[in-house]
């Protein structure tokens, strides 16, 4: 049914018609209202969950870890430094392949602190091992938690759903919440194969020595390229039932067929979009909006760009020393591909920064100029700098 | 589109207000988005509320730094006199405050000023003017009908704070003049 929800109101209904049967979160800024809304449901009756209310963040992904562990279906939920608090159990709970769902609403890592909307935070934990979608709406937040769920089962990976903290968490819009009799048709009893049963003893987490270790990680990337198709699979299975898709691996909009593309994740493609829809007769512009970072779908970006001379990556996140994460990882890709776009790569909206729509405009702009840098913070005031730190 | 910009200060219902506006817009059938301008949230500090309709969907999100129409819950705000920053030349502004619209002539557009506050400690014993300025701002537009309000407020208040709000948005309806900025400002 169409509501006008808040997006993390509209989250936690997602989870609840999940019917997770273990909960752990710790809150924080700005996923905070998804686990209020959680434990609102829980204290009204509406949601039937082991609420466990934990002292940290390293708490809850463990709890969650053991309770997955234990064949429950878990959720939890957090943001920037509550996800570097998680980190170390993000990388075990991956590393033992254990499948849950976790929704993380991104926001900036400190320091200097600040509250707001980037990507740092999940970049942070980029080689964890979880497989990683981006949502540009909360209507695709809301369909991508209920895709990761039953994508969680059935790649026996962990799930992390991205929603931009604040841009998303915080907007209220129209979203067609699914039915509950739908979410069960689509999403069935949560099964774990190797679940820890003391009927059935076995060990989970143990020592692997360097006679295994190497065939642990190799299983754990094969099961990420695995995981590639699946994700399509899902969502093509959810489109069939729900009437609308979330964009699988990545999808194209904008000009299909414009020499020039800009990629991004998240919530600006929406302000892309809207960019392009202002510009498009003097600029017009693909848009490749990237919905998974991990597993990261090298061929269906080749095949999105081809024909493309020159293709911005937008990072809302930067590797210091580097330049962009998701710009490099693209460039990467793109260099076993023949008359590859020529890649700029360019991060913004930093620290909550605000994004317009003539950014569309600005960054097509930029990239006339011959000269133009292959890297920068694009929308930096360097004035405010002193001239030795420019 | 329509974009709208809601100044006030933290305890006004800013945000509130922003959802309130939105979750009408769409009880009327429009698509909406609403979301805060969120800062050090304090009371008393200044706090920004952004709202568009439209009647297709909405893939922006950018703040709305060319609102069509504001609605300022506190006149000491416009002692900052970029306040009203980038509103559309043909927009205007809803001030809540007991003076003259003739005082703010300064700002150069369209100005109503309603005492909200007055009418809220009047209805409902509390200085809250989000829900009696939105019913004001209401009627001066029409760009939603008032018993769309009404449902958006059912959907987040009850009992006597529900009723004492309805009671408080009829009277602030009826208290400024229907339809004056009835026109789309960006059209």
């Amino acid at each position: 049914m169409r509501e006008a929800l808040e997006g993390s109101q509209a989250i936690a209904r997602a989870v609840s018609l999940a019917k997770p049967d273990v909960v752990a979160a710790y809150p924080i800024t700005p996923q905070t209202h998804i686990v209020e809304n959680l434990s609102k449901l829980v204290a009204d009756g509406n949601l039937h969950t082991e609420f466990v209310s934990v002292e940290s963040e390293f708490s809850a992904a463990s709890v969650v870890l053991g309770a997955a562990a234990a064949g429950a279906r878990a959720y939890t939920a957090s943001a920037s430094q509550g996800i570097l608090l998680m980190s170390e159990v993000m990388f075990n709970i991956a590393g033992l392949r254990i499948p849950l769902v976790m929704t993380i609403a991104n926001r900036a890592v400190g320091g200097p602190l600040n509250i707001w909307n980037d990507q740092s935070d999940t970049m942070a934990v980029r080689d964890s091992g979880w497989i990683q979608l981006h949502c540009i709406s909360n209507q695709e937040a809301v369909d991508t938690t209920i895709q990761a769920f039953r994508l969680a089962q059935e790649t026996e990976l962990p799930v992390a759903v991205n929603m931009d903290g604040f841009v998303l968490t915080h907007t209220m819009e129209v979203i067609d919440m699914p039915d509950q009799a739908d979410v069960d048709k689509f999403l069935p009893p949560f099964e774990f194969a190797r679940k820890l049963d003391p009927a059935n003893p076995s060990t989970m987490g143990t020592l692997v020595d360097p006679n295994w270790f190497s065939e642990v990680r190799h299983s754990h990337h094969a099961a990420m390229g695995k995981a590639l198709p699946k994700i399509e699979e899902i969502d093509k299975l959810f489109a069939k039932q729900f009437g609308r898709a979330s964009g699988g691996l990545l999808t194209v909009e904008g000009d299909k067929k414009a020499k020039v593309a800009i990629l991004a994740m998240g919530s600006v493609v929406g302000t892309m979009m809207a960019g392009y829809e202002d510009y498009k007769d003097e600029m017009p512009a693909r848009i490749v909006k990237l919905r998974a970072f991990r597993p990261f779908p090298a061929k269906a970006l080749r095949d999105a760009l081809k024909g493309c001379e020159k293709l911005v990556v937008i990072d809302r996140a930067i590797s210091p020393g580097l330049g962009g994460v998701l710009g490099t990882e693209v460039s990467a890709v793109l260099s076993t591909m023949d008359n590859a776009p020529k890649v700029y790569n360019y991060a913004l909206g930093l620290g909550g920064r605000d994004i317009q729509a003539s950014t569309y405009k600005d960054l097509l702009k930029a990239i006339e100029n011959p000269k133009a840098p292959r890297f920068s913070i694009f929308d930096v005031d360097l004035k405010k700098l002193p001239p030795e730190d420019r | 589109m329509i974009e709208y910009r809601i100044h006030g200060r933290g305890g006004q219902g800013s945000v509130a207000a922003a959802y309130l506006l939105a979750a009408a817009a769409f009880e009327a059938g429009f698509t909406c988005q609403a979301f805060p301008a969120f800062g050090a949230e304090r009371r008393g500090a200044p706090v920004m509320a952004f709202v568009r309709i439209d009647e297709k969907p909405i893939t922006l999100r950018s703040q709305v730094r060319s609102p069509d129409y504001m609605i300022v819950q506190d006149e000491t705000l416009l002692l900052d006199p970029n306040l009203i920053a980038g509103l559309n030349p043909k927009g205007a502004m809803l001030v809540n405050s007991r003076k003259p619209a003739s005082d703010f002539a300064k700002f150069k557009t369209r100005v109503v000023a309603f005492p909200a506050t007055e009418l809220a400690v009047e209805v409902i014993g509390r200085p809250i003017p989000n829900t009696a300025l939105l019913a004001a701002f209401l009627t001066l537009t029409e760009h939603v009908p008032q018993k769309a309000l009404a449902s958006a407020l059912k959907g987040r208040f009850g009992g006597k704070v529900l009723e004492k709000n309805l009671e408080l948005i009829a009277k602030a309806a009826g208290a400024v003049e229907k339809g004056a900025w009835k026109e789309k400002a960006h059209a």
